[in-house]
């Protein structure tokens, strides 16, 4: 068979489903192999980036490896946005490029770009296949190093003869990377330790990241929660991990998260850190992050222990284990009721510091939007949650209730706008039974709104809420907070485009919703409709996103709605 | 502080730009640095030398280790390993010279390679800084032009009993 038909068989033989791609020059072999047939389905994107972060979004959504597939030069270069993002966010991603012929590799031929070199800094590993018979065994090593120790992006550059070229196709049993061994197993010793610091501690907080979920550890960790009766605090990627409704349940700690977080984040003796890494977003001013806590670090990557806060008890290892053992060391050490004070006095926090907005004038605020989309789906527990970046993903964050592991999906290290749709057509192919909302705000939207096509036309229906303030809302806030209301190239206005109507020139059902009265009948039924539906909720556009730590201040010096005459909510 | 750094890597293509790369991507300077076969075909040594904290080179080891051609890191302590340089000194020695010049090279045990009419190569083998002591002294002479290999290095036979300190608690 041709390489080109190996690359697919290999797919094949990894269980892969879905892929998204879009064909080009030099991948044209392999777009020929899916003509001749396959079990895996393509899923045509219209942008690369699009092909990319419905890749993560199937990748996050399921717990699989995302396949995004494109040509070489530009093709390839417009999966580097996708696959940045998913090596800040650790999604595992296999990214097959085509690339020029081999003997014209280094001439600058027609969309030749050294795709490798580019991506060297974002990805865990590449290869450039040299040989067709090498391709059994690089797709075979590329899956095996995406899914496993941290996850994250690969890449598998192949030159378009390589995938004429004709080979005897085996699929290797085994890898064979001599220098690839993530850890199999915490260090007994060290989770003794830990479980013996946890036993002792009066104030401590589980502060958990999105390692979490790629571990699937979820159950171990609601079972190590409930054994030592722990808060658990959870970042904006580690969102759903642990479920939101639960009393244990105490939200989100950083730049955007509420006071009652922060403040157990930082007044804690002992936090736990569970598959996080000390974003500067969580910790605000490093120095004076969770000054007077004892830390324990459960982590995957060693690389992460110690690399921003001191590690007082480091344990690297798969956290389904490590958690496991924990909770199981834990119950011999616990003492009954020790944590209750520090439980009670963070839900007094929560009752004294709310989350609030205001709610005057004739505008609709967005936090209502999000009320009401958490009205509306409440106690559901087939709903996943996509969203792009900005106010309305930190509105999402604070206002959707996610109870379940993988229904909340956005881009958290890199922050790329953009990433809502495509990721929500992504987890749409990976949970068809799910509904799938896309939370987008209007800058986001048009930066990969595109993808509408893809998710009409592919029997991919998700609903899409835009967060429409008429402006880059986020730029907006901090040019109104730190420079001096100096407003420069925000303006998008609500008007242009009329996002409902080009719903409808896509295909998909449009709404406008200008009033809070005309708000959950809309949205109630895009979400009913069965179809890709688009709802533009126009809001006022002087919403600040608080609390809010300003950048470089102290976590503990969390910022909150300014005004006391206000709604309160939750 | 400096340290020199020894890193067994798979001898595959691109393998020494994935390590520059990531010493680029986070921060640090390598001051030095030597690439050359082992022992295995199939396995490369670099050699490094990188001016940074100690802390700071654990977390350059442990992101060495997360790349896949990256076999084995270590730290070649100065007690406990040996380093050698290979220098090229072109230096300004007209006739009435040549015998100071030369006289000086016995003591370092450096090698006249090539002789000018107003010139002579001396060749130079030793620890890095013994080829530093070489350079200053022939430095009055004129130095014309000057290479080195960057250093490599082993650790002793006689050190392989001492377990290494760990960096990696897990």
């Amino acid at each position: 068979m041709t390489g080109a038909d190996a690359i697919l068989r290999c797919l094949e033989a990894e269980g892969v489903e879905v892929m998204f791609g879009i064909p080009g020059g030099a991948i044209l072999p392999t777009y020929d192999a899916i003509a001749k047939g396959t079990t895996v389905r393509h899923v045509l994107a219209r942008h690369e980036q699009g092909a990319g972060h419905m890749a993560q979004g199937y990748a996050r959504a399921s717990g699989r490896v995302g396949v995004a597939l494109a040509t070489s030069g530009p093709g390839a270069t417009n999966l580097v946005t996708p696959i940045a993002d998913a090596w800040m966010d650790s999604t595992p991603l296999v990214c097959i490029t085509g690339q020029v012929r081999s003997h014209l590799i280094g001439t600058d031929a027609f969309q030749e770009c050294d795709i490798t070199g580019i991506t060297i800094p974002i990805v865990k590993h590449s290869w450039l296949v040299q040989d067709v018979k090498e391709i059994p065994h690089v797709l075979k090593a590329a899956f095996h190093v995406a899914r496993t120790g941290r996850c994250g992006p690969v890449l598998v550059d192949v030159p378009r003869d390589i995938q004429e070229a004709e080979l005897e196709f085996h699929y290797p049993d085994k890898v064979d990377l001599p220098g690839w061994k993530p850890p199999t197993r915490g260090h007994s010793r060290q989770i003794k330790e830990a479980a013996k610091a946890l036993a002792k501690a009066e104030k401590p907080v589980l502060y958990v990241g999105g390692g979490t979920l790629n571990a699937d550890a979820c159950p171990e960790l609601r079972e190590l929660a409930e054994v030592g009766r722990l808060p658990v605090i959870t970042t904006l990627m580690g969102k759903g991990a642990f479920p939101e409704t639960h009393e244990l349940f105490f939200g989100w700690p950083g730049m955007h998260g509420p006071k009652w977080s922060n403040w157990a984040m930082n007044k804690c003796d002992l936090l736990v850190a569970v598959g996080a890494r000390f974003d500067d977003r969580v910790t605000g001013k490093l120095s004076a992050f969770a000054a007077g806590a004892q830390v324990i670090h459960l982590d995957i990557d060693s690389a992460e222990i110690s690399k921003l806060r001191h590690a007082d008890i480091p344990v690297v290892g798969p956290l389904k284990l490590v958690l496991a053992d924990l909770a199981r060391d834990m119950r011999e050490h616990r003492v009954e009721g020790r944590t209750e004070p520090w439980l009670h006095q963070i839900a007094e926090w929560r009752d004294q510091f709310p989350l609030k907005y205001r709610k005057d004038g004739e505008l609709l605020k967005p936090q209502t939007v999000l009320e009401a989309l958490q009205s509306l789906t409440a106690g559901r527990d087939d709903v996943i949650w996509t969203t792009g970046v900005g106010q309305h993903q930190m509105w999402a964050m604070q206002y959707l209730l996610c109870d379940e592991p993988r229904t909340f999906i956005t881009s958290g290290g890199l922050g790329t706008m953009g990433y809502g749709v495509p990721a929500a057509v992504g987890a749409k192919a990976a949970r068809p039974d799910a509904t799938v909302i896309c939370v987008d705000g209007d800058g986001c939207f048009q930066m990969t709104q595109q993808e509408l096509a893809t998710s009409v036309l592919e029997g991919l229906p998700i609903v899409v809420v835009i967060v429409n303030n008429g402006y880059l809302g986020m730029v907006r806030q901090w040019q109104d907070m730190f420079f001096e209301e100096r407003f420069s190239q925000i303006h998008l206005t609500h008007q242009v485009p009329d996002y409902a109507g080009l719903a409808v020139a896509y295909g998909a059902a449009g709404f406008t919703v200008e009033t809070e009265d005309e708000l959950e009948g809309a949205l109630a039924e895009a979400l009913s409709c069965g179809r890709t539906a688009v709802v533009d909720c126009r809001v006022d556009p002087r919403e600040h996103c608080f609390p809010m730590i300003p950048a470089g201040a102290a976590a503990l010096d969390v910022v909150e709605f300014p005004d006391e005459e206000t709604v309160e909510s939750r | 502080m400096i340290h020199t750094v020894s890193v067994l890597v798979e001898n595959k293509p691109g393998a020494l730009m994935r390590i520059s790369s990531m010493f680029a991507r986070r921060g640090y300077n390598i001051e030095s640095l030597a690439v050359g076969p082992t022992e295995r075909h199939d396995v490369s040594r670099i050699v490094l030398r990188v001016d940074c904290s100690q802390h700071s080179l654990e977390q350059i080891e442990k992101q060495m280790h997360k790349l896949v051609n990256v076999l084995r890191v270590s730290e070649l302590e100065p007690d406990s390993s040996l380093e050698r340089e290979l220098a090229l000194i072109k230096v300004t020695a007209p006739p009435d010279k040549r015998t100071e010049l030369i006289a000086l090279a016995e003591v370092f045990k450096a090698r006249v390679v090539d002789l000018g009419p107003d010139a002579l190569v001396f060749e130079i083998v030793g620890p890095p800084e013994e080829l530093e002591a070489f350079e200053e002294l022939v430095r009055p002479h004129g130095i014309k032009e000057l290479a080195r290999t960057g250093r490599i290095g082993l650790q002793r036979a006689s050190a392989g009993l001492t377990p290494r300190r760990q960096h990696v608690l897990s």
